[in-house]
């Protein structure tokens, strides 16, 4: 397949994750959309690496799979932390610093 | 039609099948299973461009790790809340207009700019290259790498202890 197959397959799957963000109401829905378009980024990264032959590409790769993982575990967490205190998960409520 | 670019096709329906449910369905358990068929079809896209070793990261780290975290989370939000988590979307049109101008966009840049980069052979083992250069080239922040994954955990450990 040639490099803009795998480019196209990208953008639209982070335009897909896009759609989820924007649109989800409960942030582990949005968390979810965000995944999708890290995932996006990472096929760009490795094809962009594997069609140049420079390898740099795919150890961004490893960073960006090892960061993310570090990202949802945090971001869960504080998802737990606000259901306890707010006893919501939709984005809207969560409105403590709105003067 | 060679098999790989059956293979890549089939790949590409399941990866955008899959991440149209995520963002669509409204049981945000099943949305969660849907990521995780995202997530492993994208290590299959991986495999198709000789990343073995990423392909093995992408399921290990994201579809067992990530979705494991995720599944917690919503066992443990449904039982703190006591009700099913639906999930509704808001703005559908605002969000549809959005992502699909940056769809179009990026696609007429893919139009006039033709990236027609031959495919080079594979060059020697991929996975002991992005070894040799995780230790050597990218050492400091592989080390970084480590110290920022402790601080998450325990930062998540912190934040979702239980209460005194």
């Amino acid at each position: 397949m040639t490099l803009q197959a795998y480019l196209t397959l990208a953008a639209m799957l982070f335009c897909i994750g896009l759609f989820g963000v924007l649109t989800r109401r409960n942030t582990i829905g949005i968390l979810l959309g965000i995944e999708l378009m890290l995932n996006a980024v990472n096929i760009n990264l490795v094809a962009f690496a594997r069609f140049l032959g420079d390898v740099s590409g795919m150890i961004f790769t490893v960073f960006t799979i090892c960061i993310t993982v570090a990202e949802v575990a945090l971001g869960l967490a504080l998802v737990i932390l606000i259901y306890r205190i707010r006893r919501t998960a939709v984005a809207d409520h969560l409105d403590l610093l709105r003067g | 039609m060679s098999l790989e670019s059956v293979a890549f096709w089939a790949l590409a329906v399941v990866l955008l099948a899959s991440a149209l449910a995520v963002v669509l369905t409204r049981n945000l358990f099943h949305s969660v299973l849907y990521l995780a068929l995202a997530l492993t079809a994208t290590a299959g896209v991986f495999l198709s461009l000789d990343a073995e070793f990423l392909a093995a990261i992408q399921l290990l780290l994201y579809a067992g790790g990530v979705v494991t975290i995720v599944v917690f989370a919503i066992v443990v939000t449904e039982r703190l809340v006591g009700d099913r988590i639906t999930q509704t979307s808001r703005q559908i049109a605002a969000g549809l207009g959005i992502a699909g101008a940056l769809l179009v966009a990026i696609l007429a840049i893919f139009r006039r700019a033709p990236l027609t980069v031959p495919r080079p052979a594979v060059s020697g083992d991929l996975t002991r290259a992005i070894g040799q250069s995780l230790l050597t080239t990218y050492v400091l922040p592989f080390e970084l790498l480590g110290v920022l994954f402790l601080a998450a955990l325990v930062g998540a450990l912190y934040f979702a202890r239980p209460d005194e």
